[in-house]
């Protein structure tokens, strides 16, 4: 065991909410990581792991805890901790080569030695003949292979990697993931450990030694999962699968208000609960599938997120909705369909509508809590900024925002309630 | 290829701010401080020219380099104060407070007016006569050339991608390095299309900044504008001919040695990463860059500014975000003597009231103010309903879009006052009424920026929305109020506002119109500031500046900006 590159101590980062008080982003972060190790930061949006490497990057100031970078305290980027962005971040007026070299001209370093430099990483990172090319004419994951390039040519000890292969379709970003840690196991790239910030399980387990757990609002790493599995690891491996399982059990347990349903953990929302942003067509699709051959009304899933070529980020989210209105449980990783939702899936539109509608109302407080404020005023409307003000007093803007946009969504498909978005009004009467 | 907002629409939360307040105090205070300070110095030039200005065609090249040249020195101090002005405004929050409002006002403050008032300030700086002359006709240029292009660079600052930012605070760029290799090639294409923007219409103010006469001081300094001045004085329709034949060949030259080749040098500076249409082409900027004596010559240069962008002091590095644009520190000075300013402002600008103006001049003023309002509202809706559907009609047909933009760019850059002469023999001709058909002249300049922005709107419709209504047979009116209208509304809002500030601007100019010794004025604001500048009456040219800037601030908050959040909402492609 060798001394540790990088510590990260009780970091808690907040922003200050509407109403005053703090929005928690991240809170108690410990970390570590030593010579050697890909450490993975895994959860879903809004769980603060980008926040997390932004601190390390010292991109940010915490509002609380210290990160520590080879015995000194991060406070503005320091040298030797480089960064590979999801977007590429590359800039487009220059070309492959003076993208790689942009680092090493901030380091002051003599001409030659930039060019020499910068052509090796070139060359190391496949990139070869395209020197000359501008951004705009490479594919994806060309571009993402300058976005490596460019962070390892200033030969960082730490490498810091944003959801690098997310933005990349899945040939493209397998292929890089390979290729990268070939050149990491045969000990070609000139960095000593990485940190790699993903929401996609699988690729977790691929690459990392070591795996975070990250839980949502506030960010807190839930648990940590050790990988010793060798490289290079075969998805097919039981072992391997055995791991991703436990991930969903794991991710997929968390709960922000448990509430004893037998033995089933159901969440339960109240005014104040974030809502997930999924449409109400994508849940009556969800269901139908669920309740059809193979899955015949329950499904694993880790296996549903692979046949319906699904990441956690979009597979979650569908999953706490139908958890919310009671459509489905979750149980160990699996998904299954209540007799509720396996009733949805058997009907037809209007009855559909009906049965949301009743669901709705019955499990969604804040749905009904609209409904009520439109029925008890005299012209049966209310402005969106009443409702988007209450709910800033509980939580961020933007989650208030969506909250509000969610709930909208439901509303509509289930005719609780009507919303015209020129003039920001909800109203119990549908357009005649 | 859509010109950006030349007003400030970024928030929407107050229409006005207490530091809007503050920015009008501080400019009426400059304003009047200059006034006052010209006034002490008021004496008789004598013998400002040795050589009168000619009106043989043989002196208009001279002149028209001449004019180049103040132009292009003018354009040199906008990029400078661009550079800090809005680079300021974008990097530190409490600046920025002020300074924004700032510049939005001073955009609103009619550009003539600057030169009636300072005028012979500049002058009586100068202690060589032409050369405060030079100082005061350039200072005018550059006021009609710099505070959009402040704007624009300022809104690109402002959304500089947030990934690049970090990437460039994640490789330790200083900030000299990031200013350079960051901020200023992401500003640079909506930069240089200000640019141009920025010259067609000081192309306007060079023929009135050249040959003015405030009071009993006349300076005319060698060059197109006062040549044509001078033609008009004589009634020499010829030489008017000359000077727009002149002109022309001034502005083509511009166009294919300047403009184009930077255009098509700015290209690769595009953030949007796919492909997309042809990238604009220049013979000159081909020429440029494949000569290799070109090459050879400027390469020491080149090398000299890529050494300056090495980092020599690896140590400074921009700290993280939360110490970012805030500035804590002198915040608090910074409002301390802003506020003190504005109270000497205050005092000065009620003291100045007090002593020259009676509450009638101000009632005047505002009722001429409206008199102006009706015009440039009559000629914006008429402009519409002209160019509006003709747009469309261009937009929507690829290849007369080809042919007719470029065209509608060079007539926006031509400068209308030419004209002038033409329609006020016109006018005396056949004994119509100034009060009408003076207006016209008013919006001959802007209505261009409405036809090529709708243009552009009208071929940025998408194909299958087109193909839509070809398949659901919506045709006649139903197309126009369903289709066409609300997808070129934003855009046209965009050109409408240019074409409405820039109305109000040439209305000193478009109000006041002679030919020999015809004179014609029509009743308006602008009309009172021209003559309030023969008469050399500071005290009423201040007023007439301030009510015409209040008019057009509050009808940009009032009326633009409303009309430009809805359009981007609600009809944003």
């Amino acid at each position: 065991m060798s001394a540790a590159l990088l510590d990260v101590h009780a970091l808690r980062q907040s922003f200050p909410r509407a109403d005053g008080g703090e929005h928690l982003v991240l809170d108690g972060v410990e970390l570590s990581l030593v010579q050697g190790q890909i450490v993975g930061l895994l959860g879903r949006t809004g769980s603060g792991k980008s926040t997390l490497l932004r601190l390390i990057a010292g991109l940010a100031q915490p509002s609380g805890g210290t990160v520590t970078y080879l015995g000194e305290p991060v406070t503005a980027p320091a040298p030797g901790i480089a960064m590979v962005f999801q977007s590429f971040a590359l800039f487009p007026w220059l070309s492959v080569l003076e993208n790689v070299q942009l680092g090493l001209e901030a380091l002051g370093l003599p001409e030659q030695e930039i060019r020499k430099r910068a052509l090796a990483a070139i060359d190391l990172i496949g990139l070869d003949g395209y020197e000359s090319a501008y951004p705009r004419e490479l594919s994806g994951g060309m571009r993402q292979r300058v976005g490596f390039a460019r962070a390892l040519v200033v030969h960082p000890n730490i490498l810091l990697m944003d959801e690098p292969f997310s933005a990349l379709d899945v040939l493209t970003a397998e292929t890089l993931r390979t290729d990268f840690l070939e050149l990491w196991g045969e000990g070609k790239l000139p960095i000593k450990g990485v940190v790699l910030v993903t929401h996609n399980i699988e690729e977790a387990v691929l690459m990392c030694d070591r795996i975070l757990l990250f839980s949502t609002n506030p960010g807190r790493i839930i648990s940590e999962i050790v990988v010793d599995l060798k490289q290079p690891r075969n998805r097919l491996d039981p072992r391997f699968r055995d791991l991703v399982e436990k991930i969903y059990v794991a991710m997929t347990a968390r709960t922000p208000t448990p509430l004893q349903i037998g033995a089933t953990v159901v969440p339960t929302a109240t005014i104040n609960t974030v809502l997930p942003r999924v449409s109400a067509n994508i849940l009556a699709g969800f269901v139908e599938t669920l309740a059809a051959a193979p899955y015949n009304g329950r499904a694993d899933l880790p296996v549903l997120a692979d046949e319906l070529h699904m990441e956690v980020d979009e597979l979650f989210p569908i999953s706490d909705a139908l958890q919310l209105l009671r459509f489905a449980e979750i149980e160990g990783g699996d998904i299954k369909l209540t007799d509720v939702g396996r009733q949805f899936a058997e009907l037809a539109t209007d009855d559909r509508k009906r049965l949301f509608q009743r669901q709705l109302l019955a499990y969604v407080p804040l749905a009904a809590h609209i409904r009520r404020v439109l029925q008890e005023r005299v012209n049966h409307t209310a402005p969106k900024s009443r409702f988007f003000d209450e709910l800033e007093d509980h939580m961020s803007s933007e989650d208030a925002e969506l909250t509000l946009r969610s709930v909208t969504a439901w509303g509509r498909y289930a005719e609780v309630f009507a919303y015209d978005d020129d003039s920001g009004t909800f109203s119990l009467e549908n357009p005649t | 290829m859509r010109a950006f907002v030349p007003i400030s629409v970024s928030s929407w939360a107050r229409l006005f701010s207490r530091w809007d307040v503050l920015a009008v105090l501080l400019i009426l205070g400059l304003l009047v401080f200059l006034g006052e300070a010209s006034r002490d110095l008021f004496q008789p030039l004598a013998e400002l020219q040795k050589q009168p200005p000619s009106l043989d065609p043989r002196h208009l090249p001279e002149y028209a380099a001449r004019t180049t040249l103040r132009m292009l020195i003018a354009m040199v101090l906008s990029l400078i104060f661009t550079f800090t002005y809005a680079t300021v405004a974008a990097k530190s929050r409490s600046a920025e407070r002020l300074l924004v409002p700032l510049l939005d006002i001073l955009q609103s403050v009619p550009i003539l007016g600057f030169i009636s008032v300072t005028v012979v300030f500049f002058m009586a700086l100068a202690p060589g006569r032409v050369l405060g002359a030079e100082f005061a006709s350039i200072f005018a240029i550059f006021t009609s050339q710099a505070w959009n292009m402040a704007f624009s660079f300022y809104q690109s600052l402002r959304t500089v991608p947030v990934e690049l930012e970090e990437a460039s605070r994640n490789f330790r760029l200083g900030p000299w390095m990031n200013f350079w290799r960051l901020d200023v090639p992401f500003a640079m294409p909506q930069l240089i299309w200000n640019m141009m923007m920025s010259m067609s219409g000081s192309w306007f103010f060079v023929v009135a900044s050249e040959a003015i006469s405030v009071g009993n001081t006349t300076v005319t300094l060698p060059g197109i504008g006062s040549y044509i001045a001078l033609a008009i004085e004589h009634r020499d329709l010829a030489a008017v001919c000359w000077a727009i034949g002149t002109m022309f060949v001034v502005i083509l030259i511009y166009d294919q040695i300047l403009f184009r080749p930077l255009v098509a040098w700015a290209d690769r500076f595009r953030f949007e990463q796919e492909p997309g249409a042809a990238p604009p082409q220049s013979w000159m900027f081909d020429v440029l860059r494949r000569s290799r004596i070109v090459d050879q010559l400027t390469k020491p240069f080149v090398d000299l500014w890529r050494l300056s962008l090495l980092r020599r002091h690896p140590d400074k590095v921009m700290p993280a975000e939360s110490a970012r644009r805030t500035g804590r520190g002198w915040a608090f000075q910074l409002s301390v003597i802003v506020f003190a300013l504005a109270a000497v402002a205050l005092w000065q600008v009620v003291r100045f009231a007090v002593e020259g103006i009676t509450l009638r001049d101000v009632g005047t003023a505002i009722l001429l103010g409206f008199a102006t309002l009706v015009r440039v509202i009559v000629l914006i809706a008429i402009a519409s309903a002209i160019w509006v559907p003709i747009g469309v009609w261009v937009g929507t047909r690829p290849r007369a879009a080809y042919l007719v933009q470029p065209v509608a760019q060079f007539l926006a850059a031509f400068p209308a006052n030419l004209l002038f002469p033409i329609v006020v023999s016109v006018i005396v001709a056949w004994k119509l009424s100034p009060n009408i058909w003076l207006s016209p002249l008013m919006i001959l300049g802007t209505q261009w920026y409405i036809l090529f922005n709708v243009i552009a709107g009208a071929a940025a419709i998408p194909a299958e929305l087109r193909s839509v209504a070809v398949n659901l047979r919506v045709r006649g009116w139903l197309w126009w109020r369903r289709v066409a209208l609300p997808a070129v509304l934003p855009y046209y809002v965009t050109g409408a506002i240019t074409a409405s500030g820039g109305s109000w601007n040439a209305s000193i100019v478009a109000e006041v119109a002679s030919w020999g010794n015809e004179h014609l004025q029509a009743e308006g604001l602008g009309a009172y500031i021209a003559q309030q500048t023969d008469a050399g009456d500071f005290h009423r040219i201040v007023l007439g500046i301030a009510v015409m800037s209040l008019f057009v601030v509050v009808i940009n908050r009032l009326f633009w900006r409303p009309l430009y959040h809805y359009a981007e909402r609600k009809f944003r492609l």
